[in-house]
């Protein structure tokens, strides 16, 4: 059996590329897909765990941050396109309206 | 019927609510008609009030009519409430009569103004907090009544507002009674203090328990309400509004600034008399301010020629006359020249609005004259109050002045003295009008003389009553005779039964002349042969002064010139009105000027505006200004201070 520890460690290395290419990338879609990395290796720390400690909460757990993305992705590609109707970039340094 | 005093105030603000909300379709013709109508209700309620008052013994003639709980407030009760007495009877005939007859004159005065609802809303309006003030069982609702017959005192002389003149003067009259009302205001909250009520009945029933006489307390107070006073009937320092307030239209001059308002400062001394009386220091103030204000003023009536302003003056030297009836205790000799100069006075000026009515509103005296035949009915009326107020029996001017001049000898013969050249000055000035606008030859300007007319009865009927009234209105006050002086038997027991406290316990001499004075009989010492040469010699100096104006302005009209060209500093001293405006102008309302644009210009521009408000704006905007930044509108970079954030957090909590 695989120890948690090579879990814990592929899950942080994933999260911290998920963070990474959120700041630094600067396509719209690809900050996108990093969030979706983060979520994942979270969902992935929950997995080991439930595995770990014998418990199903972690799984229940996971369902719902699967809910989540699947709506969140939906959400954000709406976003991403009407932006992209309207701004004819997906740049988010061109997106910076919001602000005084 | 006496419960219904209430009745009293009450038809004129009716007027006041028919005409002035529901008035707007209504034609002159019925305006005129409710406006009077009115006023002869409420005098028609006075009349039957004091025919209910007269069937009662003397000393059952006081009555407290409370309408309801105004102000219940802890110790402060104040109700609105009426008080019936000889004196608010005399004050509410007295106003409600005199406006009658002037309100129907108005009604042809005003015929051609495009104001006409307005003024008579307005006048209504005085009427009603005229008998308020007069009526009012308390300082506080008197004071309700004498603020506003202030605020129609200043709606009215600048009731042709769109003139520069009569605006300023409407501000200059309501600015000066301020002060007077300051004072008032400070005597009402020492009252408070010292008696625990507002109420006239329990203060000055509390008076004799809680002062022997001559206290600093109730010398305070006197004074303080003497304040009042002077602002409101034009005594020295106060009196420079008074003059100006001849903007407003004649009959608004006789009926606020001659006949009633101004004497409410009177009336509310001798309704304070049994205060009054206990502070022989503030008789003393208010006898000499009486005394100079009214030679002081006789001087500048002298040589003035604006027939209004005669009038004006010659008005503020007879409340002269009022204070100094007063002053020496005579309370009761001061109403009633209060009452006898609300005749003769509101008859001259109405006379001198016909005179401005027939001559196209000219007020110039030197551009009159010749007019006796032309005007008949305004000449013989005015004839008669001019002989009203000289002096001349049996005309009502020579009962009263004369009471007041024989109250004064008793007392000091300084005051006499002043008040006998008063005397032959009133009578000097006031024949010197009828002369220069009646007599000798005509100096109207050409087109003017074109147009002479007497006028309308609505007017001259008006004139015929109030000359009546100034013939007759004495011969209820008929001295020496024993129970022929009525008004005095009536009077009595409200203006002279405080001298029981008074006997013996003060030493002065002033108090000492209200005790003697107020007890006509008590006068042992003076003999009645006494009394008649007195007579005598006032009627002298009256004849004395007619004559004078005789000669000077129909026998020789060529000296007076030549007296204003040798005594040039005197003469140029009186025409200008000894600078008193100016000196006003110079040291009080320079230096309040000038600090007040200090306080505008540095204080609230610099200070309030400038440091404090544009300041703090100012700091808050430069600190966003900077925090702003932060805001770049990168979700990237928020993203990042929540990761930095959320670093820190884990530090703090691994640590």
């Amino acid at each position: 059996m695989v120890p948690i520890e090579h879990y814990l460690v592929l899950s942080a290395v994933l999260f911290f590329i998920g963070v990474l290419g959120v700041f630094v990338r600067r396509n719209a879609i690809v900050i996108f897909m990093c969030i979706e990395l983060m979520l994942n290796s979270a969902n992935l720390a929950f997995i080991a765990f439930a595995r770990h400690l014998d418990s199903m909460d972690g799984q229940i757990f996971v369902f719902f941050v699967m809910t989540v993305a699947a709506a969140e992705a939906a959400v954000g590609l709406g976003i991403i396109i009407a932006l992209y109707r309207n701004r004819e970039t997906v740049n988010v340094d061109d997106i910076n309206l919001m602000k005084w | 019927m006496i419960e219904y005093i209430w009745l009293v105030p009450f038809f004129p603000l009716l007027g006041v609510i028919i005409n002035g909300i529901l008035g707007i379709r209504f034609s002159k013709r019925l305006i005129g008609l409710i406006g009077s109508t009115a006023i002869l209700l409420s005098f028609l309620v006075s009349c039957r009030i004091l025919w209910e008052v007269l069937q009662l013994p003397p000393d059952a003639r006081v009555f407290e009519v409370p309408l309801y709980a105004w102000i219940p407030c802890g110790d402060l009760k104040v109700n609105i409430g009426f008080l019936v007495d000889a004196l608010s009877l005399v004050m509410m005939l007295t106003v409600s009569g005199v406006s009658f007859i002037i309100h129907v004159y108005s009604i042809g005065y005003m015929h051609d103004d495009p104001g006409f609802r307005r003024y008579f809303t307005y006048l209504n309006l005085f009427v009603f907090f005229m008998l308020i003030l007069v009526s009012a069982s308390s300082f506080l609702v008197m004071f309700v009544g004498w603020e506003g017959v202030g605020l129609c005192s200043y709606l009215l002389i600048g009731f042709w507002y769109q003139n520069k003149a009569p605006a300023d003067a409407g501000k200059k009259a309501f600015i000066v009674n301020r002060i007077g009302d300051y004072g008032f205001l400070l005597a009402m909250m020492l009252i408070f203090v010292v008696f625990g009520s507002l109420d006239f009945l329990p203060v000055f029933e509390k008076t004799p328990h809680l002062f022997m006489g001559g206290e600093l307390t109730v010398t305070l107070i006197t004074l303080l309400l003497f304040i009042g006073a002077c602002g409101k009937s034009a005594q020295i320092p106060l009196y420079i509004w008074l003059p100006d307030a001849m903007e407003g239209p004649t009959p608004v001059s006789a009926l606020i600034h001659a006949a009633t308002m101004v004497t409410a400062g009177v009336y509310m001394v001798a309704r304070c008399n049994v205060l009054f009386s206990l502070a022989p220091v503030s008789m003393g103030v208010v006898a000499v301010v009486g005394a100079g204000t009214a030679i002081f003023t006789a001087s500048i009536a002298i040589v003035a020629n604006d027939i209004k302003r005669v009038l004006a003056y010659s008005t503020i030297s007879q409340l002269g006359y009022m204070f100094l009836a007063c002053g020496v205790g005579a309370f009761t000799a001061g109403i009633f020249h209060l009452m006898t100069h609300a005749f003769f006075k509101a008859l001259l000026f109405l006379c001198a609005g016909s005179v401005m009515h027939a001559l196209s509103g000219e007020l110039d005296m030197r551009k009159m004259g010749s007019l006796k035949s032309r005007i008949p009915i305004t000449y013989w009326t005015f004839l008669i109050g001019c002989l009203a107020i000289a002096g001349i029996p049996p005309f009502a001017g020579f009962f009263s002045k004369d009471e007041i001049l024989w109250e004064a000898f008793k007392n000091s013969k300084m005051l006499w003295i002043i008040g006998d050249i008063v005397a032959f000055m009133t009578a000097f000035y006031m024949f010197r009008a009828v002369f220069m606008t009646f007599h000798g030859k005509s100096r109207m300007e050409p087109e003017v003389e074109h147009h002479v007319h007497e006028s309308p009865p609505v007017m001259t009927n008006p004139l015929i009553s109030l000359a009546f009234l100034s013939t007759v209105g004495g011969l209820v006050g008929i001295p020496i005779m024993k129970g022929w002086n009525k008004f005095h038997e009536f009077l009595g027991p409200v203006l002279g039964g405080h001298d029981a406290h008074v006997a013996g316990k003060s030493m002065t001499a002033v108090a000492h002349a209200a005790e003697v004075a107020s007890h006509g009989e008590k006068a042992v010492v003076y003999s009645t042969g006494l009394e008649l040469i007195m007579m005598e010699i006032s009627v002298g100096i009256g004849i004395a002064g007619i004559l004078a104006a005789y000669y000077f302005y129909v026998k020789r009209p060529e000296l007076p010139g030549k007296i204003a060209q040798r005594f040039k500093g005197t003469y140029n001293l009186l025409y200008n009105k000894y600078y008193v405006d100016e000196i006003y102008s110079a040291y009080v309302v320079t230096p309040i000027n000038i600090i007040s644009t200090f306080f505008w210009k540095v204080f609230d521009e610099k200070l309030i505006d400038g440091v404090m408000v544009n300041g703090s704006a100012w700091l808050v905007q430069r600190i966003s200004g900077g925090l702003k930044r932060l805001q770049t509108g990168y979700v990237q970079h928020y993203a990042l201070s929540i990761l930095v954030g959320l670093l820190v957090v884990f530090y703090l909590i691994l640590k």
